[in-house]
């Protein structure tokens, strides 16, 4: 016990009298650790900032999409359309559905005066707004009248207000172009609060039929009409399995599926979208774990390579251990710990720094909370240690294994 | 008076003594050691039989290459003989492994080097405590470091750095260092082979007083005849063999006896040169 202590005093006094080459030997443990927190806190926050990100969009919502069957054969696809739409609302069939959104996204060039913007216009029912929670502030949003008419008006979101018209003058009532056609503005929508990744005030709503028919190439050949997907909220938290089995025997229907491979739509719940996105940013993590593990294995590398260097710079004092009655156990002890001390602070350093890269990252983006939980730090600290141990074992029972003549006389 | 008597210690011995002997505490039989270097073979020794007494005060002698190193390393469990046998307290350590030898070298061995051996930006009081951090039972190791210190006439250099201490100094902490763990043997590969005399008389008087008032048996390979004569016994190596070993008729006593002045010994050989050649060229 009292060479464990000694050990560890003599690690600390060497790393105190060598600090310059103690920090550049942690440097890749710090570097490492540091990345290590930083993106498992980043990760952790996008993925929290998604989930919170989902549940604003509104409650009990289920999202289809078009999508190839899993059995192959693309060719006959029907593509989801204003009927499908339709029919899903049919209180006969679907009666826990409350409301179906379609939408048609089409990306467009929109002009006002001399400020100009691509965006992807969002072609929408006034079903949407209710289905979002989400209405118009100023002005009014798209009604029946201009879904019917196809009428050429828009509103828009507080974020293409600002740059189209960032003279200040009133949008509504004010004519823009989108792809070159005059487009009469009508409301503006209430400001969602986020920002960051998705700006989602960054939209330009116009009605669905005008989407179709003057913006985007959405008729199909037997004259029905294309959507990009459909969001269809459910009565009640409870009615959401049934309204997902009620949209698939729909569309199946509607599509003439037989069997499930043939399946061409996707209907995805809020919470399985969730968990589609939490897988990307999941693989997104792991990558970044890679990286910052493959840091750690240089780092690692340079902790040996520089015990390698004190053992034999240190043989004489070997040998005078030894000669006193270091045992072999004794030596190899000495210097396990003074390489795991070294991992270890670099470790400790590289958890504040990431601590600190974590503060400044919620700073910046203010809708990310980024965290630093102690699971990781309890991560990078094990990590750190089994490094220390792992990298330090050859130069450790080289100077254990010295035989003390030989380090006493050594020059 | 810087040394405290031992009286447990002076009691065993007396008590051995009185019925047969001083024991032998270093009993060498037959050892060789050859080193081989590329496809060379050095037979550094060559047969070594030599049995010390506890208590006893030894002076190495022999001229450089003669393997008086190599003969101190394997007495203090630094080194393995090629071949012979070393038994220690009654043991046979020839054939020990390297744990057990580490073992005997921290609580039987006191080793003092040429060339001190300190380590490095560490104070006199650390150094000393060295051998107690590997030792089983170590006690209270800053006292016991402080006395040894003491005991060397040290204590007001306890918390000095190597190179704040004089060379003779020195050597006292690597004495010190050596004592600490009241080893029942001390070895000096030429102690004083790196000081000036006066120190070198210093550091003598050190190993004699210990020899005396303690009872350590005391080994120590010197260059120097008149430190010799300080010894009970003076064995001679040439070649890797014993080639005398002589009792000492009357031991001389550290710092009380003038060491010959160079003139004194000159004129010494002068007169004996002189004398016998004169007859001749008459
Ligand atoms: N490690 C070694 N390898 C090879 N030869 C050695 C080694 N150590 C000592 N020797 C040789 O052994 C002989 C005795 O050396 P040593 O015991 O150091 O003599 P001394 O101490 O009396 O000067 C010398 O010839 C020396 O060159
Ligand atoms: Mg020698």
């Amino acid at each position: 016990m009292a060479a464990f202590w000694e050990s560890l005093r003599l690690a600390l006094d060497g790393l105190k009298a060598n600090r310059l080459r103690s920090a550049l030997t942690m440097l890749g443990i710090v570097i490492g650790v540091t990345a290590v927190i930083a993106l498992v806190s980043f990760g952790q926050g996008v993925q929290d900032f998604i989930s919170a990100q989902f549940e604003s969009l509104g409650s009990n919502l289920l999202f289809v999409f078009s999508s190839a069957p899993s059995g192959g054969r693309l060719g006959d696809i029907k593509l989801l359309t204003m009927s499908d739409a339709e029919a899903l609302t049919n209180p006969l069939l679907a009666s826990s559905i409350l409301r179906a959104a379609p939408q048609f996204d089409v990306f467009s060039l929109v002009v006002s005066g001399r400020n100009e913007k691509t965006i992807s216009v969002s072609g929408v029912t006034p079903a949407y707004q209710h289905v979002r929670g989400w209405e118009a502030q100023f002005g009014r949003f798209i009604d029946e009248t201009d879904i019917l008419t196809s009428a050429r008006v828009a509103v828009l979101g507080t974020t293409v207000v600002r740059s189209l018209f960032s003279d200040g003058t009133d949008p509504v009532g004010q004519t823009i172009r989108i792809n070159t056609l005059p487009f009469r503005v009508i409301g503006v929508m209430a400001q969602q609060p986020s920002s960051g990744f998705a700006d989602e005030n960054e939209v330009v709503f116009v009605p669905i039929t005008t989407a179709q028919t003057r913006l985007g190439r959405a008729r199909q050949r037997d004259g029905s009409y294309q959507v990009s997907f459909i969001t269809v909220q459910a009565v009640s938290e409870a009615g959401m399995e049934n309204a997902a089995s009620e949209i698939a025997s729909i569309l199946a229907d509607r599509h003439d599926v037989e069997y499930r491979d043939e399946q061409d739509f996707t209907v995805l719940s809020q919470s399985e979208l969730l968990s589609v996105v939490g897988s990307i940013t999941g693989l997104l993590t792991v990558f970044l774990g890679v990286i910052a593990g493959i840091s750690l294995l240089v780092g690692g590398i340079g902790i040996m390579n520089i015990m390698l260097v004190t053992v034999t710079e240190r043989t004489r004092e070997i040998g005078l251990r030894k000669a006193v009655g270091a045992r072999h156990r004794d030596i190899l002890l000495q210097f396990l710990i003074e390489s795991v001390v070294l991992t270890v602070v670099g470790g400790l350093i590289g958890i504040g720094l990431g601590f600190l890269a974590s503060v400044a990252g919620s700073a910046l983006i203010p809708d990310l909370s980024l965290r630093v939980t102690g699971g990781s730090v309890a991560l990078a600290t094990t990590v750190s240690t089994v490094i220390g141990l792992f990298f330090g074992i050859y130069p450790a029972s080289r100077a254990a294994s010295l035989n003390p003549i030989d380090a006493l006389r050594y020059e | 008076m810087l040394f405290r008597r031992n009286g447990r210690q002076k009691q065993n011995v007396a008590h051995l003594q009185e019925d047969s002997g001083p024991q032998v505490v270093i009993d060498v039989q037959g050892v060789a050691k050859t080193y081989q270097m590329g496809e060379i073979e050095v037979n550094a020794l060559r047969g070594i039989s030599l049995q010390i007494h506890r208590g006893e005060f030894v002076a190495i002698m022999g001229p450089s290459g003669s393997g008086k190193s190599t003969l101190m390393n394997i007495l203090g469990a630094l080194d393995q003989p090629t071949s012979g046998k070393y038994f220690l307290d009654g043991v046979d350590i020839s054939q020990a492994g390297d744990h057990d030898l580490a073992v005997i070298r921290n609580q039987k061995i006191g080793f003092v080097f040429q060339s001190f051996n300190l380590l490095k930006r560490t104070t006199a009081l650390r150094q000393v405590e060295l051998p107690l951090i590997y030792a089983s039972k170590a006690g209270n190791r800053h006292e016991r470091a402080r006395a040894a210190l003491e005991s060397v006439g040290l204590s007001d250099r306890l918390h000095h750095m190597p190179n704040e201490l004089s060379g003779g100094q020195q050597q006292r902490v690597a004495i010190a260092r050596a004592l600490v763990t009241e080893p029942a043997i001390i070895l000096a590969d030429e102690p004083t082979g790196n000081l000036d005399s006066k120190s070198g008389t210093e550091v003598l008087r050190i190993f004699q007083q210990l020899n005396r008032e303690r009872g350590i048996t005391t080994i120590f390979v010197t260059h120097d005849a008149f430190i010799a004569r300080h010894t009970d016994r003076v064995i001679m190596l040439r070649d890797g063999k014993i080639v005398a070993d002589k009792r000492v008729e009357s031991p001389l006593m550290a710092g009380e006896v003038e060491r010959p002045s160079e003139m004194a010994e000159l004129e010494e050989i002068f007169r004996q040169t002189y004398d016998a050649p004169r007859a001749e060229f008459t």
